[in-house]
């Protein structure tokens, strides 16, 4: 749910990060935060079991600048893509006004994949809202890995939508600013729409 | 869809922002905030200068949708009200009206009774305002500020 704050002249929108255990959703928000200019970024807050993987969520506020003297205020968050904190991924998606699904491009992931992605519909459905009908965006990441699906395989799994995709390697930053840009356009035209 | 925009206005702000800015001063608090369910910083009051409280904010609407999600499952519509007390800093979390939540930081300068009442009062004030701004919200003739911004605008947020 975006909020606008009529006297600061500031709009505030919440993207969530989605995708299966270790398929680097944490990794391109790290990303992110070291290639941002500090004027532009908060602090990222890592809620993490001791041995780094995401136990509640990532967070990362960011400016990405104004349109028509209206700040623009983006809050990335990151799911825990284990299974069994179904529970804690629930509550992350309240409120959320886009969402990036990040794909592990290993062929061995293939099936994590499938699974994470038929969770976030279910997750979203439960909140009265459709993957198909809020901004979307779809990540392969991983490219670089020694044995990756081809695209054309990903995409007729995962993205018969024909929602926008970007190949990445979060790791050194392949994709990951193309992926939070169209996702932050996509955000902003919606929002747009409904004010219109 | 069911992902309304929350927009707040001039009016409803300022009356906000005096309630906050009262809080503070009669529950002897060092920061109070209002944020909202989504970890959004509405408004806040008191040393502020010192604190992150963006990151307090979404830690907070975090610890509420956790507590929330307990409560769901012991069959309980909301655990509304949240103490931590530490060494030096204390913090009292109140949901109001199941919309927003009210956050006081307080020490030993003050005590959990005159926080506890001074926030039960804000809080109603608060509900109030609210209740009004979330009409004003759902009402189709309302002044919509981001409809003055063209798809043109948004392209070029985005051309390097």
């Amino acid at each position: 749910m975006s909020f606008i704050n009529v006297l600061s002249r500031e709009i505030n929108c919440k993207i969530v990060y989605y995708g299966p255990g270790l398929c680097g959703k944490t990794t391109n928000l790290q990303y992110i935060y070291t290639k941002t200019n500090p004027d532009a970024k908060g602090k990222m807050i890592s809620l993490a079991t001791e041995t780094e993987r995401t136990l509640f969520f990532d967070f990362l506020p960011l400016a990405l600048g104004e349109i028509r003297g209206f700040k623009t205020r983006f809050h990335l968050y990151t799911v825990p893509g284990q299974v069994f904190y179904d529970a804690s991924r629930k509550l992350i998606l309240k409120g959320v006004d886009g969402v990036v699904f990040v794909a592990d491009s290993q062929i061995a992931r293939t099936e994590a994949n499938l699974e994470s992605l038929e969770n976030l519909r279910t997750n979203l459905a439960e909140q009265g809202y459709s993957l198909d009908k809020l901004p979307y965006v779809i990540q392969y990441n991983k490219r670089d890995m020694p044995s990756v699906a081809p695209v054309e395989e990903l995409r007729e799994l995962l993205n018969p939508a024909g929602v926008p995709e970007f190949e990445a390697v979060a790791s050194t930053g392949v994709g990951v600013f193309e992926t939070l840009k169209a996702v932050a356009k996509l955000v902003l035209t919606e929002v747009k729409r409904q004010a219109g | 869809m069911t992902n309304p925009q929350m927009v707040m206005y001039e009016e409803e702000f300022n009356q906000i922002q005096t309630i906050v800015n009262r809080l503070v001063k009669e529950a002897n608090a060092r920061v109070v905030f209002v944020i909202d369910k989504n970890g959004q910083e509405i408004a806040k009051a008191g040393e502020t200068d010192q604190l992150d409280t963006t990151s307090l904010a979404s830690l907070t609407a975090g610890n509420i949708a956790a507590t929330g999600g307990m409560a769901k499952l012991l069959r309980e519509n909301e655990f509304t009200t949240q103490f931590h007390e530490g060494e030096r800093a204390n913090i009292h979390i109140q949901i109001v009206g199941n919309r927003v939540i009210l956050v006081v930081i307080f020490d030993s300068k003050t005590s959990l009774g005159l926080v506890r009442l001074r926030v039960k009062k804000a809080s109603e004030e608060l509900n109030v305002i609210f209740e009004t701004l979330m009409r004003k919200v759902q009402d189709p003739n309302r002044e919509t500020p981001f409809a003055e911004i063209t798809d043109d605008d948004i392209d070029n947020l985005f051309n390097d």
